[in-house]
Order: structure tokens, then sequence, then C-alpha cells
């Protein structure tokens, strides 16, 4: 490898990232990305969807660079409430619930709080170097990709989301399907033909991403909190002064281990397609209480069960950029989004961007370091700040989210039709949370789908119809035995049986 | 015969439902062969999958024998309707009104209906937010990064 060429490189990005506008799009997005982390009731894909107008007249390097700090910032600030109020901001932040919040219990918040932005910002730096060291080289190998494998390689991505994502896999696949047809709607680019779209000419272009992101994520998270009542509930705040912010020695000694084992488990299910923070999360606390000496103090307030599961979001979020800017091709719903704001910027997501846009990609990489040092500043001394914030009660923050997402909506193409499909989408996905069904993979899936079947068809076209063009080159051949191998695996009853434990578990909590 | 989890049992029927419409849309477009994939090829055999796994999701969720166990019953929150209606109604208004009686007076009517839709309802109170809200918004979106959308019907 090299490493000349790579300084050259992180020079020429840091220079881009360190230019005022940049840096205060970055301080914009890692502050918004707290915000909604410290936030319930509103995730990272919602939030992107709703931010998407504000970056329309933005330039590409400084759009990505906001959107990517609302991401990662969200694993910041979902540790603080997880901690202080025993309420997870996001899904990732769930099991940091547990011994978070007994170490607050115990008068020991401050050094919860410290380490999970020790281990977060630890864990960042790591996945950026990992982006810096991993990106080119796959790009390289990615460049040589042709249609079979490309389509391949979204088989299994697709699979691989399925598998991780919580809930039955069934279902999830027919939520992956629903997503893929759900992206054929609007114009066919080979034929000219319009394809379900039932006659109405404001579908010709498709149904818009952030449509459907706000419907699925936004409009039916909110009718689902109402109906629970969750704006009449009292948010129970702890009331002690937050005192000793710096962890002792002891506590950098137990902690340092699993900050290590955590960024390296985040990282592992972070660069897998489908992977995501909150499975990352959960495997790093299950491999700390498993080495432990003494597993009966997990739940006790246990140092390691922070610093593990934080240190794991953060490094999964980091290294899911890997992928995505390599290949182009999505890692989650969240980062479909931020792709879709870049096709809309004119650029076309996939490895050709490291060359034509080297300022976009080690500017990105740049940037994602500033912002965790951004946030570890955010979010220690100005923790008091966030606690104040939730204390906001509900019933003033959902008519907020839904004027922020109606201006979103029609703002995408000035369109009133694009309102009334996300009251759609939001209908139906109110309907998907009652009948258990996953939305995320569905994203994905619409975002990926018009690139399936352009490559399917290519595929075949080469072939002339022959469909083991699949099993006969060999990287395309690779990724159907994975994506095989994944659902041989989910049949096996004995690891059937532990991911629905996991499953449980984390609706328990 | 019984259903043994409702849940499975109705997604299954739901993801059947948009299977056999999707093939019975795609029946209108050129299949075209393998080589020469139509418009229709793909959208086909999606729904196929789909209209297949539905099926499969549905019949696993009922129990065929007696000493079935009992159904789950239904738990969880009542279904949301006021909640639903009221958030539609506001986004219908919104998506009608934008363009032809101006934003301000569309947000203000969003922000009333929508607050409409939770539990508790402070005249006063949403009064309040609705100004701060629309005065924010017209800050952020009309001056700040310019949408071009009239603020009233006199543009």
């Amino acid at each position: 490898m090299d490493f000349t060429l790579i300084l050259q490189n992180l020079g020429l990005g840091f220079s881009t990232a360190l230019s005022l506008v940049n840096l205060a799009y970055c301080f914009l997005g890692v502050l918004v990305g707290t915000l909604i982390g410290v936030l319930p009731g509103i995730g990272p894909v919602a939030a992107v969807a709703m931010l998407l107008p504000l970056t329309f007249n933005l330039d590409p390097v400084g759009a990505i660079i906001m959107l990517s700090g609302i991401y990662y910032g969200t694993q910041y600030g979902g540790s603080t409430t997880a901690i202080l109020v025993n309420l997870p901001g996001e899904s990732s932040s769930v099991i940091t619930c547990i011994d978070g919040y007994a170490m607050a219990r115990a008068g020991r918040a401050g050094p919860a709080l410290a380490i999970a932005a020790i281990g977060s910002f630890f864990a960042g730096t790591v996945g950026t170097i990992l982006v810096a060291l991993l990106g080119p080289p796959l790009a390289e190998i990615a460049l040589k990709f042709g249609a079979p494998e490309y389509f391949s390689l979204m088989v299994m991505a697709l699979i691989a989301a399925s598998v991780l994502s919580s809930g039955s896999m069934m279902k999830t696949i027919c939520m992956i399907v629903l997503g893929l047809l759900v992206g054929i709607v609007g114009t066919d680019v080979n034929s000219g033909m319009s394809r379900f779209t039932f006659g109405m000419s404001g579908l010709a272009d498709g149904i818009h991403f952030a449509v459907i992101a706000m419907g699925l994520f936004g409009f039916a998270e909110i009718a689902s909190n109402l109906s629970d009542k969750a704006d009449t509930a009292e948010r129970t705040v702890l009331n002690q002064k937050i005192t000793g912010l710096m962890p002792t020695y002891e506590d950098m000694k137990a902690a340092s281990g699993a900050i290590f084992r955590g960024t390296a488990i985040g990282a592992f299910f972070g660069t897998l397609p489908g992977g995501g923070p909150t499975i990352s999360a959960f495997s790093a606390y299950a491999l700390e209480k498993k080495l432990a000496k003494d597993p009966s103090r997990f739940g006790k307030g246990a140092i390691e069960g922070v610093a593990a599961p934080e240190s794991a979001n953060n490094a999964a979020v980091q290294c899911a950029f890997i992928t995505t800017l390599t290949l182009g091709i999505p890692h989650g719903a969240t980062m479909a989004l931020i792709l879709g704001a870049l096709t809309i910027q004119g650029i076309a997501p996939g490895p050709q961007v490291m060359t034509q846009r080297p300022d976009l990609f080690w500017g990105l990489i740049a940037s994602m370091w500033i912002g965790n040092a951004m946030l570890v500043v955010l979010n220690l001394p100005l923790v008091g700040l966030w606690v104040k914030l939730l204390k906001v009660p509900y019933r003033f923050m959902f008519p907020s989210i839904m004027v922020f997402m109606a201006i979103g909506v029609y703002s995408v193409n000035n369109l009133d039709l694009d309102v009334y499909f996300t009251i759609l989408f939001g209908v139906l996905g109110y309907l998907f949370l009652k009948l258990n069904c996953q939305p995320a993979p569905l994203i994905l899936a619409f975002v990926l789908g018009p690139l399936m079947e352009e490559n399917l068809r290519r595929a075949l076209l080469i072939s002339r119809g022959d469909p083991t063009v699949f099993f006969t080159r060999p990287i395309s051949a690779g990724f159907l035995i994975a994506a095989i191998l994944l659902l041989i695996i989910m049949i096996i009853p004995s690891f059937k049986k532990k991911r629905e434990e996991a499953v449980a578990s984390s609706e328990v909590l | 015969m019984r259903i043994k989890n409702f849940e499975d049992f109705w997604s299954g029927m739901m993801f059947l439902a948009i299977g056999v419409l999707a093939i019975w849309e795609s029946a209108n477009y050129p299949f075209g062969t393998a080589s020469r994939m139509g418009p229709g090829y793909f959208p086909t055999c999606l729904g196929g999958i789909m209209a297949v796994l539905g099926s499969i999701v549905a019949l696993k969720a009922i129990e065929s024998s007696s000493v079935a166990e009992h159904a789950k019953p239904a738990e969880g929150s009542p279904f949301a309707w006021k909640a639903l209606t009221m958030l539609s109604l506001g986004f219908l208004l919104f998506g009608w009104g934008v363009d032809r009686i101006g934003f301000i007076p569309s947000l203000f009517a969003l922000t009333v209906i929508t607050a409409a839709a939770g539990s508790t309802f402070n005249i006063k109170e949403v009064l309040i937010m609705s100004v701060l809200l629309i005065a924010g918004s017209v800050g952020i979106f009309i001056y700040g990064v310019e949408l071009p959308i009239p603020l009233f019907w006199w543009r």
C-alpha cells in the first residue's frame, strides 16, 4: 500500500473539511444528529429525510458532510438519554440502558457518559482510519465488477439485511420484495413505458425516497406514539447533579478492553452489508458478559456494559461508509437516503466517485473525524442542555416534526401529490408496525430496485438469457454462495433459537 | 383450523394480495424473454415471489389441529384511528393549500389539526406553538433556503 499517497489524500481531505463552510456544515450535522439522538420517537432515517431540502442548495461536499454528521451524531446522542433517563434515543442504544442507567442511579452518571463518549470517539477514529485504508483498494476491485457481480452483490446485501434485522425473516424478505416493487413505479428507462403509475402523471418519475422515508419512519412513528399515549407520559429525568465527569483509573482499565473489542465487533458488522449499529451493540454487550470474570455485575452498573456497545455502534456507523462509498451499494436505510441525496446533486454513487471527486471522498473522511471530536465536546460539557431538552413534552414535538416533514416532502418536487403519497405510506407504515413487519429493509430495497433490474437485464443480455452466468463468474458466485449460506444458517434450529432469543430480549428492554 | 398468529396471518395475506396485484398489473406490459427482457419481466417475477412467500407466511400462522395453543389475545395499544385521521387530514390540507392559499395559512391549518391528534388540546398553547413554528419555518425555508413557495394566496 502506498502510504505517501494516503497521506496526500488525507491532506486533501483535511484541507476540504477544514474550510470554514464545511466545518459549519459538519457542526450543524452533528448538532442535529445529537438532537435527534437525544429525542426519542424520531430516528436518523426520518431526520435525514426531513433535512434533505436544506441540502438542495449546498454543494455536494457540504451536503454529504452534513447528512453523514447527522447519522453518526445520533449514536452519541442516543447514549445520553439511555444513561440518564433509561430511555434509548435510538434502537442502537437500547442495550446501553441496562448498565448505563444502573451506573447513573448509583451516582456515577458522569463516568458513564464520559466512557460512552471516549469509547465512541476511539471507535470513530478507528472507523475513519479503516475507511481511509480499505476504501481505495475496495473501489479498485469494484471497478472491475460487471453486471452479474453487481446483481449478485445486491442479492447478498438484501439477504444479509433480512437475516440481521429483527423480526420474522420471511416477513422481512416480503418487505424487501415490496420495496423492489415500489422501486419499479415510474417510467421504465429501457422501453419508456409507464409502470405501476395507474394513470397518474405525477408518478412518471417514480416515488421519491423522501416520501417513503417520511411516511414509513416519521408519520407512522408519530401515529403509533400517539396511540401509546406518549404525549401525556411523564419523563422522569434524574435530577441529581452530574458530578465528577472523569472516570477513575480503575474505570479506564476495566473499560479499555471492552472499548477495543466493541470497536472490532462494530467494524465487522458495520462493513457487512445489512449489518448495523443495533446488532453490533447487542453482540458487543453479549461478548463482554461472556468474557467477564463475574457476569453477575452486568445489569448492576458494569462499566464494560456501557463501553462495549457504545464503541460498537459508533464503529459500525463509521464502517458502513466503506461499502456504501466504494461500491455505491447502500448499507442500510439511512445510507440509502444519504446516497439518494448525492444522486440529487448529480453524483452517481459508485467506485468512480473516489477518482472523479477525490475532494468529496477524502473530505468526508476527514470531516467524520473532525465531527467525532466535535461530538465529544458537544456531549460532555453540554449534557445538561440535552437533558433539559428531554423535558420538552411530546405534544409540542410531534406537530413540529409534522411541519418539517410536510415542508420537506413538498419541497422535493413542489408537488402536492408527494404530500398525499406520504399520507399513504404513513398509514401503510402504521399497518406494518401493527403487523410487526420491519420497514427499514423496504427502503433499502426500494433504492436498490432499479439498479437490480438494470443489472439483471444487462447480465442476461450478455449471456444471451443463460442464468448460469451468475454462477460461472467467480466473484458473482461468491456473493451468491454467501447469500445462500446466510439463508441456510437461518434455517439451522440452534441459530434460529439464538436469534429469536436476542430479538425477544431486545423487545423486553 | 384456527389462526395461531394474527400478525403473521394478516401480513401474509397482505403480501399475497400485493403480489397478485403486481402480477395482474404487470400483465399489461410486454414480458419479453430472459435475454431481451420486457418491462413486465422483473415485476412479474417479483409479484410471483411475493405471492408465494406471502402464502407461506399466512399458512404457517394457521394451526390445523384442535389442540392448538390459544390464539394470542389482541394486545398492545388500540388502533390509532384518531391520530391517523387527524395527521392525514393535516397533511391533506397542507398539500392542497400550500400552492393555493399559501405557505402561512396552510402551515397554520397543519399545526392546529395535527396538534388535535394528541390526547390533550389546549387552544392557547397550540396557537402559541403554531405562531412560533410558522415564524421559524418562514425564516428557515423561505428566507434561508429560498424555497419558491408563495406566503399567502395573494402571493
